[in-house]
């Protein structure tokens, strides 16, 4: 593998980390099992298109896709989620409807056209590390995959509302007899992880293209990365993201054929020996 | 301050309580009483707002206003906490995020984490392990102190000695008189006859969903009828 290869398989894990940690949050910690995570996913890639190509802005891009991928999760969750809670099968089918829903609207409003998210100026041509070529961009998705963990990892653990979500996963009655409106932290997070799914979708759109079927293959790698690395485990969305994304990008080039058995046969060993996933709790 | 008037809560189908009535005067220690299963612990989740049970009828009036079927939040809010039974401490929380959880570190009115830490020494020590490193008697200090946290007029406590050394046990009962003296309400549920009439100035005991005796903890003490029909000790 050469460090060409090494970087691209770096580089994809940090867009699936940021995907898929948004992931972890409602499906690990909040216990929902949102299928329509990849539909959001690309739904905010689109978004993020239309605002980057008509206003200019990367960042106004990301943004924009962001703020309305959170409020698509504050009518998902508040609208329909919150009538089958701790219902699984339940929250499986809704969500995997509303993914039906939310791609068609795609087609509908954006056409069956693959689109490529424009990045700014600064981002655009490559650096040389260690004598290679690399672009730009993918080294910055690097860097905010990097940021993003580091700033879910402080806010889990480090702050108030960290240990409220923490506490509310562990018994969210006692939180609630303490005062404290659960279900709104419960949003909040919610929120939070729609948000992280929209910007996967501005980041990963300039780089991997947005296209209609784009939203289950990121749907099926964060499911990968979060039964891996187990759920709710942010150190273990992590790891899963850095093996799934190096898997990937390894088997792409040395077993074309066998690219998805790469990634989905060691997912397998992972869940027979550790059905709770490497860093996951018995809940 | 807290009356709770003909309450009848279900689980499901059944029904638990038939009509439970009690009250608790402001800065009063009342220990509530009964055997097992005889509906005690429903009557604390019924008060607090917590479901299941479903309260069908009756009414939970604190300081006047009605909160019967108020939301847990909203009850907590009005200042009244619960110790639950079996304390339900946050197996992922350090103690100190325990306290500081609902409450900023750097409080300066009513229940601060220092006074909680001179109060409970044996937490201060602890206050990096998390609640599923802590010895019984540590969890039910912390359960207590969590409850204190959010600056109570009253505290539901559901057995907070339960499974505890004698030592403690009796630490914990200097803790809860000491807390009455401060004028804190306390409604105690207790198995321990003798814990409860040490620390309460008012006895209820329940039978079958039903609060069926009150009197004072002095009479109680004296009334070995009573305490042998109700609750199954010889004094």
């Amino acid at each position: 593998m050469s460090l060409f290869q090494l970087l691209n398989g770096l580089t994809f894990a940090a867009l699936l980390f940021v995907v898929a940690s948004g992931f972890t949050l409602i499906f690990g910690l909040l216990r929902i099992v949102n299928l329509a995570h990849g539909a959001l996913y690309l739904f905010g890639g689109y978004i993020g298109f239309t605002i980057a190509t008509k206003l200019g802005s990367f960042t106004l891009g990301i943004l924009g896709a962001m703020a309305a991928v959170a409020v698509m999760g504050f009518a998902l969750n508040e609208g329909l989620l919150r009538f089958v809670r701790g219902f699984e099968l339940r929250q499986v089918l809704l969500s995997l409807g509303v993914a039906f829903v939310l791609n068609d609207m795609s087609l509908v409003i954006w056409g069956g056209d693959s689109f490529t998210v424009p990045i700014p100026e600064e981002l655009m041509g490559g650096f040389r590390v260690f004598g290679t070529f690399y672009p730009k961009y993918r080294l910055f998705v690097l860097l905010m995959g990097i940021l993003i963990f580091i700033g879910l990892w402080v806010l889990i653990n480090k702050t108030r509302l960290g240990a409220l979500i923490r506490a509310g996963v562990d018994d969210a009655e006692m939180v609630e007899a303490a005062g404290i409106n659960i279900q709104r932290v419960f949003l909040m997070t919610f929120l939070l992880g729609s948000a992280l799914a929209g910007m996967g979708g501005v980041m990963g759109g300039a780089f991997l293209s947005l296209y209609p079927s784009a939203d289950s293959e990121i749907l099926v790698f964060s499911l990968a990365i979060v039964i891996i690395g187990g759920r709710g485990s942010l150190i273990g969305v992590g790891v899963g993201s850095l093996m799934v994304g190096l898997l990937n990008t390894m088997g792409q080039v040395m077993f074309p054929e066998l690219a998805y058995f790469v990634i989905f046969g060691p997912m397998a060993a992972i869940l027979a020996f550790r059905p709770m996933g490497l860093f996951g709790k018995a809940v | 301050m807290l009356e709770v008037k003909d309450l009848h809560s279900f689980y499901g189908a059944a029904h638990v309580l038939h009509g439970a009535s009690l009250q608790v005067a402001p800065g009063e220690v009342v220990a509530l009483l009964g055997r097992n299963g005889m509906g005690k612990t429903t009557l604390i989740r019924s008060i607090m707002g917590l479901t299941p049970p479903t309260v069908k009828q009756g009414d939970v009036i604190w300081k006047g206003e009605t909160i019967t079927r108020m939301k847990p939040h909203d009850i907590a809010n009005k200042k009244i906490a619960i110790v639950p039974q079996g304390r339900r401490l946050f197996s992922s929380l350090t103690v100190t995020e325990h306290l500081t959880m609902f409450k900023s570190a750097r409080a300066t009115e009513g229940w601060t984490i220092d006074r909680i830490f001179s109060t409970f020494t044996r937490l201060c020590e602890r206050r990096h392990h998390r609640g599923s490193q802590l010895s019984g008697g540590e969890r039910g200090m912390l359960a207590v102190a969590r409850a204190l946290m959010q600056d109570p007029e009253l505290i539901l406590m559901d057995e907070p000695s339960e499974g505890l050394a004698p030592v403690m046990v009796q630490h914990l009962e200097g803790v809860i008189a000491e807390l009455g003296r401060t004028g804190l309400g306390i409604l105690l549920v207790e198995q321990n006859l003798y814990s409860a009439l040490a620390v309460s100035s008012r006895v209820y005991i329940m039978e079958t969903g039903k609060v069926v005796h009150s009197a004072t903890s002095e009479e109680l003490a004296k009334d070995e009828g009573a305490v042998q029909r109700w609750l199954g000790v010889h004094g």
